[in-house]
């Protein structure tokens, strides 16, 4: 056997980078915080510590749940107001993410990027959206675009921001290694700066999305005709306290949901990103 | 045949903080053919690094000029590609695809990229590993692919920045005569930056060695071991030698040299 080949084989099976251990999970910690709290709860409503009129029972909250399920409150089905809600979210991410990463990697890359874009970015990102709410009502008006558009300006910041760091975090060795294959400066923006910064805008896009769908809520509790925000808003001043609670757990729950998908989004587009 | 020639380079650093100029590399002249393996020595701190820099473009002399074949570098380019200590290969891609991707920058259509990227892989030693993950390859396989991926822009010179730095004693010694294969069939010329003296002695024609405060040329010295080891020699039969063992002792005082002159 050669020299060359020798090394050849014997280098192949060199051991592959080790694998990080799992660690245990709180999984089962809490649901048992969760059935505690229920328990509580039920045992309030049952036992009449509290008025039915402030709290309805768990009992109570589901079966109105399934009742708007099937028949609707103020006109729309809990599917139809969930909808509504949703698209507002989904059409206001596509708009911040087309607007906010570019913007971001303008801020990143360019001095005058940066100049232009800053003191809006900073201006932006402190005020509370309600604040400016009203504001786009009078300049939009109260259809889908005055909604869509408060929510896209509560989620651009955190795209923004995200963008920018990720382009930062790049390795300068990631960059001189495309430069010393003759890479121009956009196809180092394209083949390294942009895939290197995906992991940070999509934890952007993660923030943003828990964001919106807060700042989607009180949009709707303000103006709208359909929506989770707009059915517990007209709950609430029929007192019907059970589709308020109804709501707001539903609320919660796809907060939660849009958080999973999130990170199975994450995990299936930069699986390398946990390697790093 | 190329040339890659620093003329009177020196390089200026301005220290954060104080503000105050500190001088890196000064009178730096070296020319490199492509036939030669030209490796560079010193402690930490003589800048060995720096001039790697300056010979791949990434920074640019305060002093002086880099050229290849008499033509003045504008910038890093795929005449001198680079081999850097922490491989800088992209985890979005795989093995392939990092290979692939200078190919991919040149413009060369998509079967020819993956055809040469298989070939390259082959050629140092990692066939069917081009679907591979970064994460999942060793320090040493890691070291083969940023190679391969250096070769693919088809350079004249290769520039290794301690590549073999970071590895455990064993897959270093294999890879030192790995290295060396390279060089031979690939033609290029390499400059290799490396704290160690007995992979200097190992892989070199010729060793420079750098001294610090300011970085500068002390010794400029023709070798032929690795001829040695590309033949039927082992590195251990090699290091045996007087001829090892006497320049080994010189290359130590020469580094040596420049820690007394720190303490005085």
């Amino acid at each position: 056997m050669s020299v060359e080949a020798e090394t050849l084989t014997t280098a192949v099976s060199d051991q592959p980078a080790e694998m990080r251990p799992k660690g245990r999970g709180t999984l089962r910690i809490s649901f048992v915080t969760i059935a505690v709290i229920i328990a509580a709860w039920s045992l309030a409503s049952a036992y009449g510590a509290v008025s039915p009129v402030f709290l309805p029972s768990p009992f109570v909250v589901a079966k109105s749940l399934a009742n708007v399920a099937v028949n609707g409150f103020v006109d729309s089905t809990l599917a139809e107001h969930t909808l509504a809600s949703l698209l507002r979210i989904f059409a206001a991410l596509a708009v911040s993410l087309l607007i906010g990463v570019p913007a971001g990697l303008a801020i990143a890359t360019s001095r005058i990027g940066k100049g232009i874009l800053d003191p809006v970015v900073e201006f932006l990102r402190p005020l509370p959206p309600l604040a400016y709410l009203p504001l786009i009502i009078i300049w939009v008006g109260i259809g889908e675009a005055s909604k869509v558009t408060v929510i896209s300006l509560a989620m651009l910041p955190p795209i923004i921001l995200s963008t920018v760091s990720g382009v930062k975090s790049a390795p300068a060795d990631f960059i001189n290694a495309a430069r010393s294959f003759g890479a121009s400066r956009l196809q180092v923006l394209l083949h390294v700066i942009l895939p290197g910064a995906i992991p940070s805008i999509l934890t952007g896009t993660r923030i943003a999305l828990g964001a919106g769908w807060s700042t989607l809520v009180a949009a709707e509790l303000v103006a709208a005709s359909q929506g989770l925000g707009f059915m517990i808003q007209s709950a609430a001043q029929f007192l019907v306290t059970d589709i308020v609670i109804g709501g707001i757990i539903v609320i919660a729950a796809i907060a939660f949901l849009l958080e999973i998908l999130a990170r199975l989004i994450e995990r299936f587009l930069v699986p390398w990103a946990a390697h790093r | 045949m190329s040339i890659l020639s620093l003329q009177s380079l020196s390089l200026d650093y301005i220290e954060t903080g104080s503000r105050r100029k500190r001088r890196v590399l000064e009178g730096i002249n070296l020319h490199i053919a492509s036939d030669e393996f030209v490796v560079v020595i010193g402690r930490s701190g003589s800048g060995k690094t720096s001039l790697l820099n300056l010979a791949a473009g990434f920074t640019e002399p305060s002093e002086g000029r880099v050229l290849v074949d008499g033509r003045e570098i504008d910038g890093p380019g795929a005449d001198r590609a680079v081999v850097f200590q922490d491989d800088a290969l992209y985890p979005w891609l795989t093995a392939a695809g990092n290979v692939a991707l200078p190919l991919k920058l040149q413009g060369i259509s998509r079967g020819e990229r993956q055809r040469r990227a298989t070939d390259l892989l082959a050629k140092v030693g990692l066939d069917g590993a081009g679907d591979k993950n970064i994460w999942e390859l060793s320090g040493g396989m890691r070291q083969r692919v940023g190679i391969a991926r250096a070769l693919a822009s088809g350079p004249r010179f290769l520039l290794l920045d301690e590549p073999l730095g970071a590895l455990d004693a064993l897959t270093r010694s294999r890879m030192q005569q790995f290295l060396l294969n390279v060089w031979t069939e690939s033609k290029t010329g390499a400059l290799l930056i490396t704290h160690s003296i007995d992979e200097a002695l190992l892989l070199a024609t010729r060793i420079i060695v750098l001294a610090p405060n300011p970085g500068r040329i002390v010794a400029d010295i023709k070798t032929d071991f690795g001829r040695a080891l590309l033949g039927n020699k082992s590195a251990k039969e090699i290091k045996a030698l007087s001829a090892f063992k006497s320049l080994h002792d010189e290359l130590t005082a020469l580094i040596h040299a420049d820690e007394e002159e720190i303490a005085a």
